[in-house]
């Protein structure tokens, strides 16, 4: 398969910029920031992107989705991430969706996929507990309790946990993990919304001795881990395809300011010094843009190198965004500190991303790990 | 099954019957490559033989057409080919600037005979070549050449000299830049070349360079005569020939430390450096900066095969070879310096057995040229900013 788009994928890119460019472009952002929104995300908007077909990207048609796979769903991530739009595009439509695809029993999945592929569900993993991402150090306990379980834990770093219509949340169970499918107002549970740093939203989660009924399992009991994988890769290649947008924007927004910015009598693109590093981090976001679609490929492929894929494009997306915002405030002066220009903008959001489901750090590790030293 | 399943089956079964053992696995030092020529050495029959099968195949030179030799192979056949030497571990059969260089220049500036007469014995590996480009006064300011080329009719005499010029005394023709009109600007005289390096008047002088051996000649012309039909491409106008010939050329230097495969660098590191009781290489900050090194690599690796797709679907300009170039020279350079880090003390002895005479030192002092030839990383960064990023005054 050729490293470029294909020609259906190259016209839903143009859809999802065309749509998001117009819809919610990084003005909404702020506006959802500065009105402190209390969801955070626009509604409205999550049941447009319903209806454009984009919640349910990956959704089979079976449950009134578009039936695409995780290329398309690496082309709707960048997109936002071009455009900063808050969406529980990633937690609902990318990781929730992945689990119920993977694992749901099809009652789950006649109740959720059809509402998530609609823009009217949004549904949250509640995955990680510390401060970084760890899905191997799980410590939320489901112990059995009559027809059921009774769930105990906390959870972190939940995204749209606080508007979220159903929790799928990761517990320890005797042999292995087990994933549930939770009503967020069951007795037990508190939720605490948490503002980002980039205005995104997440949530902590609290569970006291949840009672949950068996038919809450998603999969078997200690057979989490498989679909519980699945998601975390397809949702990490997604954070790199974001990653990629806002690096590219904020660079894109960098080349611009280089073109019309006048300093010593001259525009500050003509000076080689700036010249260099713009053209350094050109290669470098080329580079990302190679490994984020090799990686989603695999995916697609169900390529037994995908996963290992996945953690060389987190791992060089995150580095290289990471990059590309330095430079943008840098280069941009003093007003690339200010509230009132994007680039900082930019910045935050690429932090959050770095951070979400395993750092640069994180991948690199698993990476060494993989090839066995 | 799909057909390139099947042209994926049925090369793996080739590939199996035809790879012989010892052409499998990385080679033990650069000078194991097989160059081919009129007088070409070999490592083992072994390599002689798998040369010659895979070049009658036209697979030394896939992507070009069969009636030139070549494979007529589709790109994506082209991926398969490669992905399924890559899992034997083949060894490149034929290592070439007739392929990697002066062929693709032929295949777009040649007449039909200079093709017909080149590109098959490029393919099968009977001709060697070497490139006359930089000048002592012309280095990364190529257009600067002084060698000069007087027309006398039927034929030209040219006298000169080259430098920088990689086993031109190992090579049998040159492709060459030569001044053929004084007075045009710099771009506008300058005409693209081939003749043999047997002609009356070529002198070659190996220079030794920091890794105490090197390919690297200087080339003097001294009233050499060169026949008019072996110019490529139009008279004065040898600066496009030379162009798109340096596209491929840093497409290949980008490429080459891409070239061996063989064991995950990290494994090779904890063989000299020990293991940890969980495994892992027992010098974490360079386990570290190896993984982190195989993560650009790999992304480095995928860079190299999706800009191949996009010049294929005509979506990226030519410019885009400074960027593998560039990224792909540094990136070698910062491998070797991984590689001595992980040999340590043992890399560094200059004259053993142990060390196979410092392959490993040699070979990364060698790779210090990397971002100095074929124009340096400045010059590729010069040439991104202007030609991709087009910022001003660039």
């Amino acid at each position: 398969m050729p490293l470029i788009l294909t020609e259906e994928q190259t016209m839903l890119k143009e859809a999802a910029d065309g749509f998001l460019s117009e819809n919610a472009p990084i003005a909404h952002l702020r506006h959802l920031r500065d009105s402190r929104d209390a969801d955070g995300v626009s509604r409205d908007l999550w049941r447009a992107f319903g209806e454009m077909g984009f919640a349910g990207v990956i959704i089979p048609e079976a449950h009134g989705g578009s039936g695409l796979g995780a290329v398309e769903a690496g082309v709707m991530a960048e997109a936002l991430g071009r455009t900063l739009t808050p969406s529980p595009f990633m937690g609902s439509g990318v990781l929730s969706a992945r689990v119920l695809i993977e694992a749901g029993s099809p009652e789950q999945q006649a109740a959720w996929l059809p509402r998530i592929a609609a823009g009217e569900a949004i549904v949250a993993l509640a995955v990680d507990e510390g401060a970084k991402h760890a899905p191997s150090k799980i410590t939320t306990t489901a112990q059995r309790s009559g027809n059921g379980f009774v769930l105990n834990g906390a959870k972190g770093f939940v995204l749209d946990g606080h508007i979220a219509d159903a929790l799928i949340v990761v517990a320890l169970t005797e042999n292995g993990l087990t994933l549930f499918l939770v009503d967020p107002k069951t007795p037990g549970i508190e939720i605490e919304r948490t503002i980002m740093v980039d205005a995104h939203n997440a949530a902590r989660v609290t569970l006291t001795d949840v009672q949950v009924d068996a038919d809450a399992v998603i999969g078997a009991v200690d057979g989490g881990e498989g679909p519980l994988e699945a998601a975390l890769n397809l949702g990490r290649a997604c954070a790199a395809a974001s990653l990629t947008g806002a690096g590219d924007q904020a660079f894109q927004t960098t080349l611009e300011y280089l073109r019309t910015r006048k300093q010593f009598g001259k525009l500050i693109g003509e000076f080689q010094a700036l010249q260099h590093r713009a053209a350094h981090l050109f290669t470098e976001i080329e580079l990302a843009r190679a490994a984020v679609l090799g990686a989603l490929q695999r995916l697609d492929a169900g390529h037994e190198t995908a996963p290992l894929a996945v953690s060389i494009a987190k791992a060089k997306a995150g580095r290289v965004a990471e990059l590309a915002v330095q430079e943008a405030v840098q280069m941009h002066g003093g007003v690339g500190m200010t509230d009132e220009y994007d680039v900082g903008l930019f910045m935050k959001r690429v932090r959050v991303l770095n951070e979400l489901l395993g750092d640069a750090g994180f991948h690199t590790e698993r990476l060494a790990r993989t090839q066995g030293y | 099954m799909t057909d390139l399943d099947t042209f994926r089956a049925e090369t793996r079964a080739w590939l199996e019957a035809n790879c012989p053992a010892e052409c499998r696995g990385p080679l033990d030092n650069e000078e194991d490559r097989v160059w081919g020529g009129r007088n070409p050495t070999f490592k083992t029959p072994a390599h002689k033989q798998w040369m010659e099968v895979m070049g009658a195949r036209g697979w030394t030179a896939p992507e070009w057409p069969t009636e030139y030799g070549g494979g007529g192979l589709s790109r994506e056949e082209a991926k398969v080919l490669a992905s399924e030497m890559r899992r034997i571990d083949a060894q490149m059969p034929l290592s070439s600037f007739g392929i990697w260089m002066l062929g693709p220049a032929l295949l777009q500036f040649g007449t039909e005979e200079q093709k017909k007469r080149f590109l098959p014995e490029i393919v099968r590996g009977e001709i060697r070549w070497c490139q006359g480009y930089s000048e002592p006064g012309a280095g990364s300011d190529l257009a600067g050449i002084q060698t000069r080329a007087e027309d006398r009719g039927d034929h030209w005499i040219v006298n000169g000299q080259k430098v920088w010029t990689s086993y031109a005394d190992k090579a049998d023709w040159i492709f060459c830049l030569v001044r053929t009109d004084p007075e045009a600007p710099k771009h506008l005289g300058i005409s693209f070349v081939l003749f043999d390096m047997a002609t009356p008047g070529v002198t070659t002088r190996p220079i030794t360079l920091i890794s105490g051996k090197s390919p690297f000649c200087e080339t003097f012309f001294d009233d050499v005569r060169v026949e008019k039909a072996n110019l490529v491409g139009t008279l004065n106008r040898g600066w496009d020939v030379a162009k798109a010939l340096l596209a491929h050329e840093r497409t290949m230097i980008g490429g080459m430390g891409m070239i061996g495969g063989g064991r995950p660098m990290g494994q090779v590191a904890a063989d000299s450096v020990g293991t940890d009781d969980d495994g892992r290489l027992d010098d974490p900050i360079l386990r570290a900066k190896i993984a982190e090194l195989e993560v650009d690599l790999a992304a480095f690796q995928l860079s190299m095969e999706r800009v191949g797709d996009q010049v294929k679907a005509r979506q990226v300009s030519p410019a885009i070879a400074s960027m593998l170039k560039y990224y792909g020279s540094e990136l070698n350079k910062r491998r070797h310096e991984l590689s001595m880090a992980a040999g340590g003390s043992d890399a560094l002895e200059w004259e053993s057995d142990r060390s196979r005479n410092g392959t490993a030192a040699r070979d990364w002092l060698r790779t210090k040229a990397n971002s100095i030839e074929g124009g340096t990383s400045e010059v590729q960064l010069n040439i991104i900013a202007k030609h991709i990023l087009q910022l001003p005054g660039a």
